[in-house]
């Protein structure tokens, strides 16, 4: 059931939705670009081409396939996802994080905002919330998929640990669980941290059935989440190891912790721009 | 004063058990989850007769609530099943974010609440939920009284849409309420009407209201009872009207005196109608080992301390008078 667009169009996209990440962060002077762009090339591949789903939203989302952000805090990427497939006007980005809009810091369901359907930014919640959608499809007949992502910082948390106990215990074999493995949490590496070790021994040993991927390479991530599909129904659920970079399609921003939490200044925008030539409209930022 | 008998006792837990299989026959949509204490949450039923919408979770409490709020995505109804503690403190930010802050229709169930839990100690008494419930954005706050009534509230909730945290307990207590009553949320229950004095009680404490209502009624004191089951959205029409007539107040619930519903009672009084009121709670301490009956005495929450606190309060509310008097 892939959405008819080759992946060059969906690259171009990816360009696009970058562009939008650093202009929201920059015109609010917050927000997290590093995560987001990092994370860019994997949601353009679910909504654009990947997941059955429609913009007409609808929260019980009956008979399409359901995406969960459990990083809340990369919003931006998720918002110009969700406005670029038409749940809401791309002019609404202009509106991130400030007073009065639907798109808060982190994604909530609380203003009504087509496409979210959890609130999220504490972290570690979201596989659960997964599991208990991917069940009641179960319960419903629906054959359709739950999508889950989670940061790799975001793996300290203990309620991940139950979760990944839980879907292989309990046969939750519509659920794909991606992880933004990208090395940096907001100290610094995860290794510094709190070292993940063998990260996929670790899925592994819980019973999850594990792939790995170039989260920045999009003919890759089309064919590693097509994949993950395939190997669904079969009583386990499936791990993705997403190795992306922080900060990946901004040359200053690549690869370091730093950008985690930082909005760039009219410079560094006007030098992340020149790096990501637009492909769709840019958006109007708001006088 | 109005009798009351009751010919068998039974744990208010037990018609949690009772009224989710009734909520479940009624409802396919109905589902549950518990983390591991089946047996002490009285789910067996449930279970037994709808096996496939019942989600053991283990020991792991934030990951049930989490999946209670995404089973609401696709139009299910999840009652969550753990002690009251393990509902509340425990997952806190789950339920804040993922259920209250999200909206989701999760019916958090809660047993094993406060000092009558016994035994167990203070790790496990919680007297902190009701305040902890109550502050939540959009939750609504139950505590009833009897086995008929928690039933009757587990039925209610199911048809209720949004977040509710239901409050019950695990000592046997007199059934005294109709076994065909309708719950309805957020309406108070007239027990006794009376003159002198309003006390307004919640949970276990209703049947030690009527007790002290008993033992005042032979003082000459004429106490209107008033059960108070849901603490949020509190029935603040029911609050007033009774004390625009006796004029002073006694609350009584089995949770700290901090944030419970004599806070909740304070709060409307203080804005609207201004008399005395003494609380009948624990004076913000944790509990301790023991069996129900000796932690209800020790930690002030029986029948005797309740008339002892009416009789305070009817001294400060005729001081009141006699200075408003004095002063003309």
């Amino acid at each position: 059931m892939s959405q008819e667009r080759s992946i060059e169009e969906i690259k171009g996209i990816a360009v696009q939705v970058r562009r939008d990440i650093v202009r929201m962060v920059h015109a609010c002077q917050s927000g997290h670009p590093g995560g987001s762009l990092g994370c860019a090339d994997f949601l353009v591949a679910l909504y654009f081409k990947v997941m059955k789903h429609n913009p007409q939203f609808n929260m019980d989302g009956t008979g399409e396939d359901l995406f969960f952000l459990s990083n809340g805090h990369i919003s931006p990427v998720f918002y110009s996802v969700l406005a670029r497939s038409g749940y809401f006007n791309v002019s609404e980005l202009a509106t991130f994080r400030k007073i009065n809009s639907r798109l808060q810091g982190h994604p909530t369901t609380h203003e009504g905002l087509p496409g979210v359907r959890i609130a999220s930014g504490s972290l570690g919640q979201g596989i659960s919330v997964a599991i208990g959608a991917a069940q009641a499809k179960k319960l419903n007949g629906d054959d359709r998929f739950v999508f889950v992502l989670t940061g790799d910082g975001e793996l300290d948390e203990g309620q991940i640990w139950e979760a990944a106990l839980y879907a292989p215990g309990k046969k939750v074999d519509n659920l794909i669980w991606t992880v933004d493995y990208n090395g940096q949490q907001i100290d610094g590496s995860t290794d510094k941290v709190m070292p993940l070790g063998d990260l996929r021994a670790k899925v592994e040993a819980f019973g999850w059935q594990a792939l790995e991927m170039n989260g920045n390479n999009m003919d890759e991530v089309v064919e590693t989440l097509e994949k993950a599909k395939g190997m669904c129904g079969q009583g386990k659920p499936v791990c993705i190891l997403m190795h992306t970079g922080m900060g990946y399609g901004v040359d200053f921003m690549m690869g370091s912790h730093k950008w985690h939490g930082v909005a760039p200044n009219d410079e560094q925008l006007a030098q992340a721009l020149e790096q990501l030539h637009s492909t769709l409209e840019d958006y109007e930022i708001a006088k | 004063m109005k009798k009351y008998t009751f010919t068998e006792k039974k744990d208010t837990r037990s018609g949690f058990g009772a009224g989710l299989l009734e909520a479940g026959r009624r409802n396919p949509n109905v589902v549950a989850l518990c983390a591991d204490l089946v047996g002490s949450l009285k789910m067996d039923a449930f279970i037994k007769e709808f096996p496939e919408r019942f989600f053991q979770v283990g020991i792991a409490e934030a990951n049930m609530m989490g999946i209670a709020a995404g089973l609401t995505i696709g139009g299910k109804v999840p009652f969550t099943g753990t002690f009251a503690n393990f509902s509340t403190g425990r997952v806190y930010d789950q339920i804040r974010q993922s259920i209250a802050y999200s909206d989701k229709n999760v019916k958090i169930c809660a047993s094993h609440a406060g000092l009558t839990l016994g035994e167990d100690g203070a790790t496990h008494q919680i007297l902190e939920d009701l305040g902890m419930m109550k502050m939540l954005p959009g939750m609504t706050v139950i505590n009833p009284c009897d086995f008929n009534q928690t039933k009757a509230a587990t039925i209610a909730i199911a048809e209720h849409h949004g977040p509710v945290y239901l409050r019950f307990g695990r000592p046997v207590v007199p059934i005294f309420t109709a076994d065909d009553q309708k719950f309805e949320i957020g309406k108070a229950w007239m027990v006794n009407e009376g003159a002198d004095v309003s006390i307004f009680a919640t949970g276990h404490l209703v049947w030690e209201a009527i007790l002290a209502g008993e033992q005042l009624a032979e003082m000459g004191i004429d106490a209107e009872i008033i059960n108070i089951h849901t603490i949020k959205p509190l029935d603040v029409e029911a609050v007033l009207k009774s004390v625009a007539k006796t004029r002073c107040v006694v609350s009584a619930e089995e949770h700290n005196r901090l944030g419970g519903l004599g806070d909740s009672i304070a709060q409307v009084l203080v804005q609207h109608d201004p008399v005395p009121q003494e609380y009948v709670a624990v004076n913000d301490s944790f509990g301790e080992s023991g069996t129900p009956a000796q932690l209800m005495t020790k930690y002030g929450l029986d029948a005797a301390h309740i008339v002892q606190a009416v009789q305070k309060v009817m001294q400060r509310k005729n001081a009141v008078g006699k200075a408003s008097l004095a002063s003309l």
